[in-house]
């Protein structure tokens, strides 16, 4: 057969071969992945569709503050099928976040950063900051009035640096205010240096999966266990094509019939060219950094919001040194831990809801109740994981 | 006879200097390396050129009036208060967080109770020191809350500032409004962003 021929050659030129089977064929994982396992294949589909559909609008858009926001109106306009490519990669930026903040749950709630997985949880969350500042700079580009105003919120970060913060935020923007300098190099990031790292730390966060193996919802060891795994592919594989089917279903009908989510994926305010002498009404960043903007709302001090925002942030890098107990699943952890992971999905989502409301007296309180709550959930945990009552964790998986 | 080959000695002590030595080399010349790709960051010779002292014309501007224009692509505030409103600026000094301008926010000559040069001629740089968005003028007395005696509101995070532009206590932005450099050409022209002395804004 020529393929096998054809294979034979390959493989005695380039290790094919041993790489499907390592990594495919023989890669071995735990027999009990449940729903919350679709999400890291999920991120890797939403990634080539931000990849491929980048390219092509990069192909079509101009990064200068006289013509980025008209060329964002050829792009829907006269290009053919541009709306539908933008509105895949406005769409796509949202998903993004979707599933990985999912996929970070299921960590969460499976213990998945805890020994000997502490590394792969670190890469994980490099992942994320680097998503952030790739979603942030990709906002900044059609040069609305949201665009323009959050990066210079942003940008303003570095001015709480002490001493030399108003130097480095001329740095950053490359200009004394935010202007199409600034616009000209988030663009340039965008579209090279972020996307390289990303897709850098998506492989080595792979290569440390490999090594050390999933965990599972039961938290129990499987390496060495007979009957507990099996194959990646083809089970694992067709598992994640068939809820492939089932994400692009919901992403399509999003993409088609809500692409700007009742202004959460697209806000209404950037539909208005960038304006540097008016500040719109009321600036919230899209909805997944509200809850973090919300924290930084919810201090009233510059440098100490700012301190306690990036707190919030540096405490998720340290969790695996957090959790002190004995059993990695939630199945087995005590009623404390159930509770404080209840409190922490109620602090993170009304944080969230808080972060794109306007300022009131009543919200900022309940914003400063959600961050203790948040706070709470990581500061405290070194104890109540520690002293709460486990069950027996069983040696073998239970489904 | 066979000639014996000498072992061949390891001097560690050589080694470790001549590895230390290299990295030390390299290290310097990386870190000069970095110095372009770091500075290419700054504002360029043209950007800078554009940020050069613009003139205005004051003289159509009413009491109580705002007058906006554009320096270094963020807005400058000319306002011309009235006597009611200067009166009114000892007032508020227990609520504000640095009522005579002690930090570094103005030029010495805007370093006084007005924080202007004259009186009736306020002229501040509009940007929140908070997080860079632009106040509102509420120069109306009690628009804000009950006991507001006209000033600036930030419509972002609710930062306060009084007709002077300091900032009022237990609101985020830390400082007062930023005064900028200026000079009056005549009665009612000035220059901002050159001073009297014809020193620039860095």
């Amino acid at each position: 057969m020529v393929n096998s021929r054809l294979l034979g050659w390959i493989n005695a030129r380039f290790p094919w071969r041993e790489f499907a089977k390592r990594h495919l064929t023989h890669y071995e994982a735990p027999k009990n992945f449940n729903f919350w396992y679709y999400f890291g294949s999920f991120s890797l589909l939403v990634l080539l569709n931000q990849i491929v559909t980048g390219i092509w609008l990069t192909m079509e858009y101009t990064p200068t503050a006289d013509a980025a926001f008209s060329s964002i109106q050829h792009i829907m306009r006269d290009v053919h099928y541009g709306w539908l490519i933008r509105f895949m990669h406005t769409t796509g930026a949202s998903a993004f976040f979707v599933v990985v903040y999912l996929h970070m749950y299921r960590a969460l709630i499976y213990g998945s950063y805890k020994a000997p997985r502490e590394l792969l949880w670190l890469i994980g969350m490099l992942i994320y900051i680097t998503l952030l500042l790739e979603a942030f700079t990709g906002y900044v580009l059609p040069w609305g009035q949201m665009s323009f105003w959050g990066a210079n919120v942003i940008t303003s970060f570095a001015s709480a640096i002490p001493w030399v913060g108003k130097y480095i935020v001329v740095w950053l923007r490359g200009d004394f205010n935010v202007s199409g300098v600034t616009l000209h190099r988030f663009f340039s990031l965008h579209v090279t240096a972020v996307p390289l790292v990303l897709l850098g730390l998506v492989f080595i966060h792979l290569v440390a999966l490999h090594y050390v193996g999933s965990n599972n919802p039961d938290g129990v060891d499987v390496k060495h266990q007979k009957n507990q795994t099996i194959a990646f592919h083809p089970y694992y594989t067709l598992k994640d094509l068939a809820g492939a089917v089932v994400f692009l279903v919901v992403f399509a009908s999003v993409l088609f019939f809500a692409p700007k989510m009742g202004g959460f994926f697209l806000e209404p305010d950037n539909f208005t060219p960038a304006n540097p002498m008016k500040t719109p009404e009321h600036i919230a960043p899209v909805w997944y950094m509200t809850p973090f903007y919300a924290i930084l709302r919810a201090v009233p001090d510059k440098f100490f919001g700012l301190l306690t925002m990036a707190s919030a942030i540096a405490l998720m890098f340290v969790l695996p040194w957090l959790d002190k107990s004995s059993v990695r699943s939630i199945r087995y952890k005590g009623m404390y831990s159930k509770i404080a992971i209840a409190v922490f999905v109620i602090c993170f989502i009304g944080l969230g809801y808080l972060g794109v409301q306007p300022v009131s007296p009543l919200r900022s309180f309940l914003a400063q109740v959600y961050s203790i709550g948040y706070f709470a959930f990581f500061l405290l945990m070194p104890f109540y994981s520690r002293y709460e009552k486990t069950q027996i964790l069983p040696e073998h998986l239970t489904e | 006879m066979t000639i014996k080959e000498k072992e061949p000695e390891i001097d560690l002590a050589r080694r470790c200097f001549l590895r230390r030595a290299t990295s030390a080399v390299g290290g310097i010349g990386l870190a000069a390396t970095a110095v372009p790709f770091v500075e290419y960051w700054l504002p360029s010779i043209d950007t800078e050129a554009k940020a050069a002292p613009v003139t205005v014309d004051m003289s159509a501007l009413q009491p109580k009036q705002q007058l906006t224009v554009a320096w270094r692509g963020q807005p400058v505030w000319i306002i011309r208060r009235t006597q009611e409103m200067i009166d009114d600026l000892p007032k508020l000094n227990g609520e504000l967080r640095d009522p005579d301008s002690l930090e570094d926010q103005q030029p010495d000559y805007a370093k006084n109770i007005y924080r202007s040069i004259k009186p009736d001629y306020f002229i501040a740089i509009g940007v929140c020191t908070h997080l860079g968005c632009i106040p509102t003028y509420r120069p109306d007395v009690g628009s804000i809350s009950p006991d507001w005696l006209g000033g600036f509101y930030c419509p972002c995070h609710g930062s306060r500032y009084d007709l002077a532009g300091r900032v009022y206590k237990g609101v985020p932005a830390p400082l007062n409004l930023k005064i900028p450099r200026y000079s009056y050409l005549s009665d009612h022209e000035i220059m901002i962003g050159k001073d009297q002395s014809g020193a620039e804004d860095g």
